[in-house]
């Protein structure tokens, strides 16, 4: 008996090797998160960039409003009040599913101006060089414009995904453990705030770094053309 | 055979072209001369559909390019066109920006759209460019090169709009041998130019365009040696 309760007692005071797997599990939240919604984020983004480079302007204008609102507000007010809408209308919604849709969200609109440049970046004359071949317009879009659009506009979306993956912290709020929820409730635990925030922000550095270092790569290819 | 009739261009309240009539012959080479904004380009650009027309008619091998039930993307298949800008494709090596449309617009297989652009790109001069990206080529070659990539559409007509004014002048010699050798293949061209030598040496008729009208059409031996209009003898005698 005297033996588990000074277990009980160490567990709570000291960082433990345990938690170092707590934490990689929180990683872990915190990758799916982010995919989640970079990647479905960006497909939406890129659409609503097509809209804004190329329908007329009412459309533009009406879209633009939209994806301001969501651009100017802060992420976390925007997830705190998402999150509470839901009960009210009797649709509770997981943490998890409400920190999602909100930075997926977040997410393409960010991406929605990123990609509108990207499409501007042809010039109008290359275009008709392909149109005048015989290419349809969504010949002339799938193989001239996105190439030349998506070399023009990865340094920016590079740094899109790159906020959002810490951006992804404040979903935090809603309760959801990711890595900066787990970090805390290890700190409150444990206190020792250096160590496990070290270690929280090792982390971070780790899923950032490969984007960084692939898009780095990528725009080295691609400088040849 | 290409019949423009009546042809009337606005750009909002801007009348660029006020009714122009022209004939194009199978094989035959027209140079259009006129000065900056008289609408020799946007005459180009409405024969192939891009960019749309207020009055009159284009027909193309019978065809009214703006007729609404026109398939224009066919159309232009057989209407290849070559720009003042280079307009290669930066993303794509020489051979990949021939080989694009061919393969995707034609349906040929990767090997045969390879075949007809090491074809057309040896037939320019550029057979020792094939993997070369159009950033590492001069503008002579990236013009050639946007020749070569018209070509492997195999059009029956070709459209060229001042090809060689953002040309270096030491460049311009070559692109222009490019387009004499395609005459003597009895292409039929279309060719809107600064170059009052290469209308007088490779054209069969020579157009001069002004604000928006054929002001006078005909051989190069009356346009450029005696024009009969007092308009087209100024022109000549500001460019020379």
């Amino acid at each position: 008996m005297d033996n588990s309760a000074t277990q009980v007692i160490s567990f709570f005071t000291a960082f433990r090797l345990a938690d170092l797997w707590y934490l990689g599990q929180a990683a872990i939240n915190t990758i799916i998160i982010s995919v989640l919604a970079i990647s479905i984020g960006s497909f939406f983004g890129v659409i609503f960039g097509w809209i804004l480079a190329e329908f007329n302007r009412y459309l533009t204008v009406l879209l633009n409003l939209i994806l301001d609102v969501f651009r100017s507000i802060p992420l976390i007010i925007q997830l705190i009040l998402f999150y509470n809408f839901f009960p009210i209308i009797g649709l509770p919604l997981k943490p998890f599913t409400a920190g999602t849709i909100v930075l997926t969200i977040y997410t393409s609109s960010l991406v929605a101006q990123v990609a509108r440049s990207g499409i501007q970046a042809t010039p109008v004359p290359t275009r008709r060089a392909g149109r005048s071949l015989g290419m349809t317009y969504f010949q002339d879009l799938r193989y001239v414009v996105f190439p030349i659009g998506l070399r023009a506009m990865l340094p920016a979306w590079t740094g899109v995904a790159l906020g959002v993956l810490k951006d992804s912290a404040l979903v935090s709020v809603l309760g959801f453990v990711e890595l900066l929820r787990a970090s805390q409730i290890l700190v409150t635990r444990t206190q020792e705030p250096f160590i496990i925030l070290t270690i929280v922000g090792a982390f971070y550095f780790m899923l950032s770094y490969p984007i960084a270092r692939i898009t780095d790569r990528l725009e080295k290819r691609w400088q040849n053309d | 055979m290409i019949e423009i009739k009546n042809l009337k261009k606005s750009f909002g309240e801007l009348e660029v072209l006020k009714g122009i009539d022209l004939t194009v012959a199978q094989g035959e080479v027209i140079s259009i001369i006129g000065a900056s904004g008289s609408g020799k380009s946007t005459m180009l650009y409405c024969i192939n559909g891009l960019e749309d027309i207020q009055g009159g008619q284009i027909l193309v091998d019978g065809v009214d390019m703006h007729a609404r039930d026109t398939d224009l993307n066919k159309m232009r298949q057989k209407i290849g066109m070559v720009f003042q800008q280079y307009n290669a494709f930066p993303h794509l090596t020489t051979m990949e920006n021939v080989a694009l449309a061919p393969r995707i617009v034609l349906g040929k297989s990767r090997e045969e759209a390879r075949d007809i652009a090491a074809r057309q790109l040896q037939h320019v001069g550029l057979g020792d460019k094939l993997d070369v990206y159009p950033s590492k080529m001069s503008g002579g070659q990236q013009q050639r090169l946007a020749i070569a990539r018209a070509l492997a559409m195999e059009p029956s007509y070709m459209l060229f709009d001042e090809v060689t004014s953002a040309l270096d002048p030491e460049l311009v010699g070559e692109v222009l041998d490019t387009m004499q050798l395609l005459s003597e293949e009895g292409m039929t061209m279309l060719v809107v130019t600064h170059e009052i030598g290469f209308a007088r040496d490779v054209s069969d008729r020579v157009a001069y365009i002004h604000e928006g009208r054929v002001e006078e059409i005909g051989p190069p031996s009356q346009v450029i040696a005696e024009p009969q209009s007092e308009r087209t003898k100024q022109f000549l005698a500001n460019v020379r």
